[in-house]
Formats: structure tokens, C-alpha cells, sequence
């Protein structure tokens, strides 16, 4: 098997004495889009930012192109990015000002060519020259996935990407995502509270519960494990154990 | 150090000027009503007499060096500021900038800031007081520069505080620089201050710049002592503040403070 593009060993987290991530391991393959489930406060969105670099763990390793982050983040986070619904861009400029912006970080040449194709991709050109401030929630969703994915990630972090967005614009981003990953062959790691989607867009599922991997496999293997019908019951009967705790 | 990535910061900032009113006040409207209110009391003091006459040519300079400091640190904690209210933070430091280079970011952003303004400000003193800032000579070289050095090195501090303690210490921007200049002289001579103060004053390296300014202004003479102790001072604090601000970034980063700032 080939090396795994992301490994994150005995990763733990811990502020003061809550533990938010609790010594997990696991890895992303090339390719693959691996699924971080789990309630609210159970530690997805800490794994995230640890992954960008922008939490130090209190213990563990994360290795990212066989790279250990905390010595080469540089040379990782070039190919590594991200898109949340809970991340926002610059409202006093464009949309195109924001890309040109995130290019020149990213040190990518042919910058123009490089917006007019991401642009085209996620069906922008309407919104190109717009306000961010003026922006739906569903274009500034896209917006940030476009800076994402505009730098050619080889890993891309997704925390609930389609969080808050109406159905059509989800159904949009998520054939998209798919399309891409498959032509570029990109590994995603994909965070969502919607069962459905975290069926239909992962190839591999991790589900955590209060900062440890309580359950780990294909959807279905999850769902077998825990003697549900679907997903969805999974996570209530877990969320509810939990809470009962 | 990659010059790209500083200058994709600066022109995220340069962005905003363009068609930020609120902005471009900052650099041409307050400027312009201080030297407009310092300019009349000059005049006024000038007028009442010769024995005051001496010491009030020394207001308009002391304003204008006064605001290079001010917005040397203003350009410095007001990007950081820009980037908490945008949550822009998680989008940079998730990139592969580094802090270095965030830093040298800010701080040409500063040179910018203080070289619009300052031009301004001596055009308008110029202009409407013929008051020429230049009869200091070539010692406003390094007058400027040791006061754009300050203005970083409070920039620095006031941003490591934001970082830490978030929105409820914004109102430092605009405040902290002020809490320097009584000590640092700007308007009178040290020997005014109280024996303790005075040897406060001796360790702020803007007291010795007006100090410098002053004895240019009175005895022609070039400070040596004056200017090789500010920029020694400046020298030990920009070193010291830039570690400080590295490792405040590295606390906050443990502490997952970074993700969290400005919600």
C-alpha cells in the first residue's frame, strides 16, 4: 500500500482540563475522502485546525506528505487547504481582489488565468467583480471554496462546507467536489452533521465522540457495527449515549 | 523571507485604501486638523512673546515627528485589526505565511502609512504656517527612523496584546502609543519631568528624538549622544518585542486562541 498522504498519530489536544481530541490515529490515503463525523464538541473542527497548523497539539504527530507539519509547515501548507462555512474573506474586497490576494500567498503564477478558471468552475463570473460583503451565504460558500481549491491543493480540508446552504446550491457543491476529486485526484477530509451527505461523499468514515475515534470504516460497515438501519441512527445513539453521560 | 507572500499581504491592505473612505480620512483628515490646531496655538503663543518665541517653533516639528510614531504604530496593530474583524486570520496563518513575514508585512505597510502622511503634513505646514520641518536638517534622517522603530516596536506589543486578550483590548490601537507620550517629551524638554521620571524617560527611546529635535532647533547642534542612544534602545527593545510576538503567537496557537480571535 502506498504511503498514506496524511498520517495523524496518538494526536491529542487538551485545554486545561478538557480533553477535546483524545489520542486519535488515522490516515488519508491518495484519493480518498474520509469522513470526521461526530456530535457537537467532539473534537472535528480542533483535528482541522491542528491539521492547519493553527493549534498546537498537546501530544501526538502529524505527518503530511510524509513531512512531520510542525518542522516543514511551510512546504506542507502550500499544498494543503481548506474551506468552512465558518470562515469568512475580506468584505471591502472583490471577490477577484480576494483570489488575487490568496494566489500571491500561495505563490501561484498566471494569477488572471488561475482566477478565470476557478471562476468558470464554480460558475462565478456573475459575482467575479462583487463586494464580499455583498454576498449570499451561498457565493461566499463558494468563494471560499474557490480560494481552496484555486491553489491546487493535494489535501483539502473541508469543515461543513454546505453548512446553512439551500439544497440546490449543496447538491452543486457536492457534485462539484466529487467531479474534482476524481479528476485531480485530491484527498479530502470532509467534516458534516448531515448523515446523507456524509454517506454519499465518503469513502471512509471516522466517527468521533467526545474527542476519541468511537467508530471507524465505510458507512456501512459503521452502520452493521452498531446494529442500525442507517447513519443517521448511528449518530443519535451515540449523541444520546452521550449526553445520558 | 518570501517577498511574494509580503507583498500579497500589502496588497490586500492597499485594496482596502482604495475605496475605503474611513481610510483615506485617517491619513489625509486627522493629520491635517491637528496640524490646523497646533499650528493656531503656535501662532497664538508666538504672539505673546519674545521670551516664548523660541520654544514654539518646536511645536509644529514635534507634531509632525510626533506623527510618524503614531502611525508607524498605527499601521502595525491597525492591519492586525483589519484582519480579526474580517476573520482573515485563519485564512493567513493556515497559508504558508509565515510570522516573520506577516510582520514585515505590517511594518511596510507602516512605511507607506507614515510616508503619506508625514509628506502631508509638511506639505500643509509648509503651505499654511511656512513652517519648514527641513531647518532640522539631516538629522531628521535618523530622527524618522528611530521613530518609525518605536512606533513598530509599540505596534508590536499592542498587536501581541489584541492576539491574546481579543476584541476587548481593540480600543489599544489607538490608545497605547498615547500612553508613551508624556515620558517621551514630545511637547517639552525632559528636565520638566520629576527627578524619577526623568530616568523613565531616559529609557524611551522617543524622548530622546525630541530631546534631539529641540537641541537642533535651539543650538544648531547635531545630538550624537541622543540619536546613538535611541537607536541603541530601539535596537535591544525591536529585538526583544519581536521574540515576545513569536511567543505569543506560540501561546496562542497552544491555547487554540488564534482560531478564536475577533468572535
Amino acid at each position: 500500500m502506498a504511503q498514506p498522504l496524511v498520517e495523524v498519530r496518538n494526536l491529542t489536544k487538551r485545554f486545561g482540563d478538557f480533553v477535546a481530541v483524545d489520542n486519535i490515529s488515522f490516515d488519508i490515503q491518495e484519493g480518498e475522502i474520509l469522513g470526521l463525523l461526530g456530535p457537537n464538541g467532539a473534537g472535528k473542527t480542533t483535528t482541522i485546525h491542528m491539521l492547519l497548523g493553527l493549534i498546537t497539539p498537546t501530544a501526538g504527530s502529524i505527518r503530511i506528505f510524509g513531512l512531520d507539519l510542525a518542522e516543514h509547515r511551510e512546504t506542507i501548507l502550500k499544498q494543503v487547504n481548506f474551506s468552512s462555512t465558518y470562515i469568512s474573506m475580506p468584505y471591502s474586497l472583490t471577490v477577484e481582489e480576494n483570489l488575487r490576494v490568496i494566489a500571491r500567498l500561495y505563490g501561484l503564477s498566471n494569477i488572471t488565468q488561475q482566477i478565470d478558471d476557478v471562476v468558470k468552475k464554480l460558475d462565478m463570473q456573475e459575482i467575479r467583480g462583487k463586494l464580499t460583503r455583498k454576498l449570499s451565504s451561498g457565493q461566499m460558500s463558494r468563494l471560499t471554496l474557490a480560494k481552496a481549491i484555486m491553489t491546487r491543493p493535494k489535501v483539502l480540508l473541508l469543515d461543513e462546507p454546505t453548512a446553512s446552504l439551500d439544497p440546490d446550491i449543496t447538491q452543486k457543491i457536492k457534485a462539484f467536489l466529487k467531479e474534482y476529486r476524481r479528476s485531480e485526484n485530491l484527498s479530502i477530509l470532509y467534516t458534516s452533521h448531515n448523515m446523507r451527505e456524509m454517506e454519499e461523499m465518503s469513502d471512509r468514515i471516522i466517527f468521533l465522540q467526545r474527542g476519541s475515534i468511537v467508530a471507524e470504516g465505510t458507512a456501512q460497515q459503521i452502520v452493521e457495527r452498531f446494529g442500525q438501519r442507517d447513519l443517521e441512527e448511528v449518530f443519535l445513539k451515540l449523541a444520546r449515549e452521550e449526553r445520558r453521560i | 523571507m518570501n517577498v511574494g507572500r509580503i507583498g500579497a499581504l500589502l496588497s490586500r491592505h492597499l485594496y482596502l485604501y482604495k475605496r475605503s473612505f474611513a481610510r483615506l480620512l485617517e491619513i489625509f483628515y486627522w493629520p491635517f486638523l491637528d496640524l490646523i490646531v497646533w499650528g493656531f496655538i503656535t501662532i497664538y503663543l508666538a504672539q505673546q512673546g519674545n521670551q516664548l518665541h523660541g520654544a514654539v517653533t518646536f511645536f509644529l516639528g514635534a507634531l509632525i515627528l510626533w506623527d510618524v510614531l503614531f502611525r508607524a504604530q498605527q499601521g502595525i496593530a491597525l492591519s492586525f485589526l483589519e484582519e480579526m474583524w474580517a476573520r482573515n486570520l485563519m485564512n493567513l496563518f493556515a497559508s504558508p505565511l509565515t510570522v516573520g513575514e506577516y510582520l514585515m508585512a505590517t511594518m511596510t505597510m507602516s512605511i507607506f502609512k507614515v510616508t503619506a502622511v508625514g509628506s502631508l503634513m509638511i506639505l500643509f505646514a509648509l503651505v499654511f504656517y511656512s513652517y519648514d520641518i527641513f531647518v532640522i536638517g539631516l538629522s531628521l534622517v535618523p530622527f524618522i527612523f528611530n521613530l518609525l522603530i518605536s512606533g513598530w516596536i509599540i505596534g508590536v506589543l499592542t498587536t501581541s496584546i489584541i492576539m491574546r486578550f481579543g476584541q476587548q483590548a481593540e480600543v489599544l490601537a489607538w490608545g497605547m502609543v498615547f500612553l508613551f507620550q508624556p515620558l517621551s517629551c514630545v511637547f517639552y524638554p525632559m528636565e520638566v519631568l520629576p527627578a524619577f521620571l526623568q530616568k523613565i524617560s531616559w529609557i524611551i527611546p522617543p524622548s530622546h528624538i525630541f530631546e534631539g529635535m529641540r537641541s537642533v532647533l535651539l543650538h544648531g547642534e547635531i545630538p550624537t549622544v541622543h540619536v546613538i542612544w535611541a537607536t541603541g534602545l530601539n535596537a535591544v527593545y525591536l529585538v526583544g518585542m519581536i521574540l515576545w510576538f513569536y511567543h505569543t503567537f506560540s501561546i496562542c496557537k497552544e491555547r487554540g486562541m488564534l482560531v478564536r480571535v475577533g468572535e
